[in-house]
């Protein structure tokens, strides 16, 4: 039984659970269409967008001029008028050329309508690092965007999730901001076919434990999951929560993990300063101080933009190693132990650059 | 006139006859005296918003208004009230939101500047300049796919094509062929900034040949110009022959925000206003209507106007407040 399970099971990569959830949309609702810059390319964005245009056609996947604010306005307008558009930006830092259409007339025109007016856009974008992409090319602002009433903000960490959180985004009647980092595209897991929503409610607890939380977004969750195998194996139980949905902003499963464990971590892919991480643990400290044993950490990027050079970003990303470190500190436990992790890690990572993926996070998960 | 005539094929446009004459002067007249009761009654604190008056621009809104059939669409700005009575919107609902009342056409979410009325086509009036331009070609994409039939208009001022998005937009509308049009009301002014400080002596209409836009120009002032522009610009739409860039000359008479002139204040002088003041697109019609419309029928008119905005005003200040509680409604459908 077993066996047949593990066949029947498909294993495939974020990416592509991406393109079976926008076909899986299409073929269902003729009122969605896909807007990009450079929907044709052979690079087909990581392969999200692969066979879409040939499949549903030019009026599906329609070419965006080189306009960020006017194609968010235009999808807006389409939106309001009966369409599911989605967008697609390459990289985050060229939304920011939209962020007027977004703050003003994507996250306010239901409420300014008095609730007259619907806005279902998703606007998909894509974060994160790898191979010196640098300081304008690789940025985590998902806190930007987590700032306004009105968006949904998602960020799926692992392939099923990704595939079903994505449906339910193009279903959603509201405007959503879709966070995809670029290592995470490449990670693996059991996907199942066919049209499935995974619901836009709040965190998840994607591995169990007692001794401490660790809430992390995207790419972190990858290594916070890391982060507690190795931990395991030297005693130490960490329950890691997938953030999934950084607004609206669903904290109660991380209150009742903290009421059990007493510790708080979070890591994220973006700046510590005014982070998600920092959300997080000004609602758990206000709501249940009492709860915790010891102070809370945050783990993110340090007061810098992202260097190029693969020399300067050593240390940059908070990885697996850090995670356990901290997770050391805020637990007591004995250097010789945490070596051990350590050492763990560094053999799982072996010589591997910084600026890739790191073929760890094949799942399933 | 049968709308539904106005679908799917350019037509002639005959000069308005005399009947729609009256209909269009009786429009315009009825904007200008709303617009100066705002006037005659914001000092009283009960308007309790940034006002746009539009006086002195009616006819641009009252001309393109009047090429639309009541299923197309408008998009309109921070001055949006003659684009919203133009296009049908509810006068008593107009009062009610600029006295920030739970009956207001938005709740009093949005007060003055973002007046709408979506059962009349009045789809959104956005005062982030230019913002609702590209959402108005949005409008027009939605209904392309749909094949309705229906036409959208972005109205805008002389300041908005200096915004990105607006070449942005029009650059996708001609590019995918879009049934929009975009007014451009020249009034010259920009807040307090003439448009020769902003902008190279060149012909306005000649941006939209950058985009390979049919352009049209007229005197917005003269209502039946307007309306014979703003009528060729629909057809094409409806015909699917395009988006036109339909530049009116007008002149704003009042302060860029609020209820008084400001001829005195330095940025303009009394005589550029009072050349402007001439060419009244109120007054202008009134005497080509001649003998047409008696001292008598226009007395009634300015009677029965009058007697509809005092009820209007009457029924806004005697409407309840929003409860706080509904403040949070509607952050997500």
């Amino acid at each position: 039984m077993s066996v047949h399970l593990a066949t029947r099971e498909r294993v495939i990569t974020l990416a592509d659970a991406i393109r079976e959830g926008l076909s899986e949309s299409f073929a269902r609702d003729d009122s969605t269409f896909l807007f990009a810059q450079g929907v044709a390319d052979p690079s087909s964005m990581w392969g999200t967008l692969k066979g879409i245009g040939e499949r549903f056609g030019e009026h599906r996947i329609i070419e965006m001029p080189i306009a960020e604010n006017g194609a968010v306005g235009i999808a807006v307008g389409a939106a309001l008028n009966g369409q599911r558009p989605i967008i697609s930006f390459h990289r985050v830092e060229f939304a920011l050329l939209a962020i007027e259409q977004i703050v003003n007339n994507a996250a306010k025109s239901h409420y300014i309508s008095n609730g007259r007016h619907k806005v279902p856009l998703v606007i998909r974008m894509v974060i994160g690092r790898g191979w010196g992409q640098g300081p304008e090319h690789s940025q985590s602002l998902e806190p930007l965007f987590s700032y306004f009433p009105g968006l949904k903000v998602v960020m799926p960490a692992f392939a099923a999730d990704a595939k079903g959180m994505l449906i339910a985004a193009i279903e959603d009647d509201n405007p959503v901001i879709f966070l995809e980092h670029r290592f995470v595209h490449y990670a693996t897991g059991h996907v199942p076919e066919g049209y499935y929503k995974n619901a836009l409610d709040g965190p998840r607890v994607v591995r169990a434990g007692k001794d401490v939380t660790i809430v992390a977004t995207s790419h972190a969750v990858l290594e916070a999951v890391r982060a507690a195998d190795v931990l395991e194996e030297i005693g130490c139980s960490a329950e890691v929560i997938d953030l999934r949905v950084l607004r609206p902003l669903n904290t109660a499963p991380i209150l009742a993990s903290v009421r059990k464990t007493g510790r708080l971590m979070t890591a994220d892919t973006g700046f510590v300063r005014y982070g998600i991480g920092g959300e997080i643990i000004a609602t758990i400290v206000s709501e249940s101080f009492s709860a915790l044993k010891v102070a809370p950490v945050r783990l993110g990027l340090p007061e810098h933009p992202t260097p190029s050079s693969r020399g300067m970003v050593v240390g940059y990303y908070p990885d697996a190693q850090r995670i356990v470190r901290e997770v050391g500190k805020l637990l007591g436990l004995s250097e010789d132990k945490l070596e051990d992790a350590l050492k763990s890690l560094e053999e799982q990572r072996k010589n591997l650059p910084i600026d890739v993926p790191d073929p760890f996070f094949k799942g399933p998960f | 006139m049968s709308r539904t005539a106005l679908k799917s094929r350019p037509r002639v446009v005959p000069a308005p006859a005399e009947e729609r004459l009256l209909d269009l002067y009786g429009k315009m007249l009825r904007i200008r005296l709303v617009e100066e009761a705002i006037a005659d009654h914001y000092g009283e604190g009960e308007m309790r918003c940034p006002v746009h008056l539009s006086i002195g621009q009616e006819a641009a809104a009252v001309g393109v208004c009047e090429a639309l059939a009541p299923s197309d669409k408008v998009y309109s700005t921070h001055r949006c009230h003659a684009h919203y009575l133009a296009k049908g919107g509810d006068l008593k609902r107009m009062f009610a939101e600029i006295c920030g009342k739970a009956a207001g056409c938005v709740g009093g979410r949005g007060g003055s500047m973002h007046l709408m009325d979506v059962d009349k086509g009045m789809m959104a009036s956005i005062p982030i300049v230019s913002s609702s331009i590209p959402i108005a070609v949005g409008s027009a994409l939605a209904d392309k796919r749909l094949r309705n039939g229906k036409v959208t208009v972005a109205f805008f001022g002389d300041a908005s094509i200096e915004e990105g998005v607006f070449h942005e937009s029009a650059n996708f509308a001609s590019l995918h062929c879009l049934p929009v049009v975009f007014v451009c009301e020249n009034n010259l002014y920009s807040v307090y900034t003439h448009l020769r400080q902003r902008q190279p002596d060149r012909p306005l209409r000649d941006v939209a040949h950058a985009h390979a836009m049919h352009a049209l120009h007229g005197d917005g002032n003269d209502i039946e110009e307007t309306f014979r522009l703003a009528s060729e610009a629909v057809a094409r739409a409806r015909n699917d022959s395009g988006p036109t860039f339909l530049l009116l000359d007008t002149y704003r008479w009042r302060e860029h925000c609020g209820p008084n002139f400001d001829n005195h204040i330095g940025y303009r002088t009394a005589a550029e206003y009072e050349t402007w003041e001439v060419r009244c697109p109120i007054r202008r019609l009134r005497g080509r209507l001649g003998a047409s419309l008696t001292a008598d029928k226009e007395g009634a008119m300015v009677t029965e106007i009058a007697a509809e905005i005092e009820g209007a005003r009457a029924f806004a200040l005697a409407a309840p407040l929003p409860d706080p509680s509904q403040a949070s409604r509607y952050v997500y459908a």
